[in-house]
């Protein structure tokens, strides 16, 4: 027990540390300037969850929970461009992106960088730390719904599911995919081609997707309905947010497929970051990756 | 006057003279006006076809009517751009009536297969059509060769019944780049009384599906993004290259990755009985219903073979068209796929069939949802190796 309790203190001890020297220092020493950012206000939120919610075995929509963000959060105004991506890969920092012999340093090239998996934008927001002296991460599947706003896509089926009947979830899945499904669009635009929200953040459910930190879960509802003590989850699968909600294993760059699996993959994969406020005990998991990250 | 048109035509003559001193014989060398007794069908009755796109038949009967027609079909040669993927990568297309593959045309066994193929002006190509149902003049192509604003009539006797591909087959080179550009599809030959299973018994479809798999050598330019060409002519030189390594950048289902998926996809219930035709012209394939089967497989299309029972995959040879029959038992969204899984993922020869019904818990259940371990497993890693 003792030794259990006496993790968090470490944590803290180096915590604090961290916001010591990432947040107390003058810029001088960064090269970097941070890229433009949007505030996002406090407010209260009610988040479809992501991750698969069983009842009785059963696949049924996952619940509604209210979000509480007390703070307000500064994410970047624009997903992660080809420019600034060139810049980490010339520094030896990032990985090549899959499928963009183009992205290349001194390009100027405004539009979004595609084919990066979640490791690449982890790499990157650990190089971009260094860079700015900002601490940033990638933000979880509710930041990132609730910076969307009306961008998010709510992706309840409103489906009873039949006990007897797998198939049925299994179509009507597939329909909506299809009904979600538009005009091709394979064209990567420049930045803000897809315009601001009403939060003022560009380009968000285009046709680049964008990682978020948070692990694929599969969660358990007694028969009233409440969620049951979760597992970890499988953070080897992250929720990646745009036009509608997706999973994909955390070193894939390209989502692109022939369409073997049901539903619709997305068009491009991409990302953009958030900076991690001043510690919070309330988000010991991304702290824990940037920890990883950054020590 | 040597007109862009003119200079192609020379260059597909020029590419097809080495062939000449081949063995392989070619429409354009061998072309050719046949002489012989003519042959009186006056008397046979005639009848127009009017051909639809794929995955769709035009309306036909299992068991033949009456006795043997002159079954008329026309076929417009139409050379245009096609998109190939959901990426917009662009192909310089040589089609059978504008899709691609060309329409499945459906006979019976004894009828006369009576086409006029028609090259518009518009076109900068020669072609021809060979039917590997037909006999003799190289399936048709020594008969057809057609130029630009020109057309030609051929007939022949589908006098054995099966699943059979058609192709252009303009001579040289000009072969496989015509094939591999969008120029093929199928005929149907019906035995008269219909299908039959291994044991004779009849046998009938309540729908059936045309699928013509192609491979697309698409080139690309220095910064790998897939190349688009001016016309026809101008993505020879490149297309070749590609096509001579033999590694396709697509392998696609009716022209298209997910050209049968999405809205697109099939649509069946429960109890229907489905019959696939699945052709391609150029390279093999392995068609797999992912959750079902082929309860009657005539792996090589021809109906004069017992067909195979319950088979799990079948194979269709490059240059030929199969068919197999599967009455579906279990609703839900199943994948139809080149069962070399990386081309039907990767590369796009992937078709979905949406399927209505109920379903049947005796065939599935699900007897214990995903589930927390409770037994530790640990010991079969102990010997796992990695990287410091």
């Amino acid at each position: 027990m003792l030794e259990k309790l006496s993790i968090p203190l470490a944590l803290l001890t180096v915590l604090s540390l961290i916001a010591y020297n990432q947040w107390g220092t003058s810029s001088q020493k960064f090269s970097l300037a941070a890229p433009e950012l949007t505030t996002v206000a406090p407010g209260t939120y009610h988040h479809r969850q992501s991750g698969e919610f069983l009842r009785s075995g059963r696949p049924v929509d996952a619940p509604m929970i209210e979000v509480d963000f007390r703070q307000a959060f500064q994410i970047m105004k624009y997903q992660v461009s080809r420019a600034e991506y060139a810049r980490c890969i010339a520094d030896g920092a990032c990985q090549l992106t899959f499928g963009q012999a183009n992205v290349s340093e001194g390009k100027a090239d405004n539009r979004p960088v595609t084919g990066v998996s979640y490791a690449d934008a982890v790499d990157y927001a650990r190089w971009l730390s260094r860079k700015t002296g900002i601490a940033w991460r990638l933000p979880t599947d509710a930041e990132w719904a609730y910076a969307a706003g009306s961008r998010f896509f709510d992706d309840a089926t409103n489906l009873e599911t039949d006990p007897n009947d797998p198939s049925r979830r299994m179509l009507s899945k597939y329909k909506q995919s299809i009904e979600l499904d538009r005009e091709a669009d394979p064209v990567v635009r420049p930045r803000g081609g897809f315009g601001a929200n009403e939060r003022g953040i560009f380009d968000m459910s285009g046709n680049v997707w964008e990682w978020t930190e948070t692990c694929y879960q599969r969660s358990r509802l007694d028969e009233a309905g409440n969620v049951e003590p979760a597992d970890e989850g499988n953070c080897g699968v992250r929720v990646v947010e745009g036009r509608h909600r997706s999973y994909m294993t955390f070193f894939v760059k390209d989502a692109k497929s022939g369409g073997c699996a049901v539903g619709t993959p997305p068009d491009y994969l991409g990302f953009r970051l958030m900076v991690q406020e001043k510690p919070a005990l309330l988000s010991v998991q991304p702290i824990g990756e940037w920890l990883k990250a950054n020590l | 006057m040597i007109t862009r048109r003119t200079a192609l035509m020379t260059a597909a003559v020029a590419a097809a003279a080495p062939t000449v001193l081949s063995k392989a014989a070619t429409a354009s060398d061998e072309s050719m006006t046949p002489a012989g007794a003519s042959v009186d069908l006056s008397n046979l009755p005639r009848k127009k076809v009017k051909l639809v796109s794929p995955p769709f038949v035009h309306e036909h009967d299992q068991v033949a009517k009456g006795p043997p027609s002159v079954v008329e079909f026309e076929m417009l040669i139409v050379e245009k751009e096609h998109e190939i993927d959901e990426y917009g990568t662009m192909l310089q297309g040589m089609t059978f009536e504008g899709t691609i593959p060309g329409p499945l045309m459906v006979v019976h066994e004894g009828d006369y297969v009576e086409l006029t193929l028609i090259n518009p002006p518009e076109n900068q190509m020669q072609h021809n059509i060979d039917f590997h149902s037909a006999t003799g003049g190289l399936g048709g192509g020594a008969l057809t060769l057609v130029n630009p604003g020109e057309k030609t009539v051929l007939r022949f006797k589908a006098d054995r019944p099966g699943t059979f591909v058609y192709h252009c087959a303009p001579g040289g080179p000009m072969i496989p780049w015509h094939v591999v550009s969008g120029m093929s599809g199928a005929i149907m030959i019906l035995p008269r009384d219909g299908l039959k299973d291994e044991n004779e018994k009849p046998v009938s479809y309540d729908k059936v599906f045309y699928i013509g798999e192609n491979d697309f050598y698409i080139p690309k330019d220095e910064s790998g993004d897939f190349k688009r060409f001016e016309d026809i002519g101008s993505s020879y030189g490149d297309t070749l290259e590609v096509m001579n390594g033999l590694i396709p950048t697509h392998v696609v289902f009716n022209g298209k990755v997910g050209a049968l998926t999405g809205e697109n996809a099939l649509k069946a219930s429960v109890g229907d009985n489905v019959l696939i035709v699945h052709s391609q012209a150029n390279r093999d394939t392995r068609p797999h219903l992912i959750g079902g089967h082929g309860d009657l497989v005539w792996e090589t299309g021809k109906f004069n073979n017992p067909p195979q029972r319950d088979n799990e995959t079948w194979f269709i040879r490059g240059g030929s068209a199969g068919a197999a029959l599967y009455k579906f038992k279990q609703p839900g969204v199943y994948a139809y796929v080149n069962h070399n899984l990386i081309e039907a993922v990767s590369l796009g020869a992937t078709a979905h069939f949406i399927v209505e019904g109920d379903w049947n818990n005796d065939l599935m259940a699900q007897v214990l949802p995903p589930s927390p371990l409770e037994r530790d497993v640990t010991s079969a890693y102990k010997s796992k190796k990695a990287l410091p």
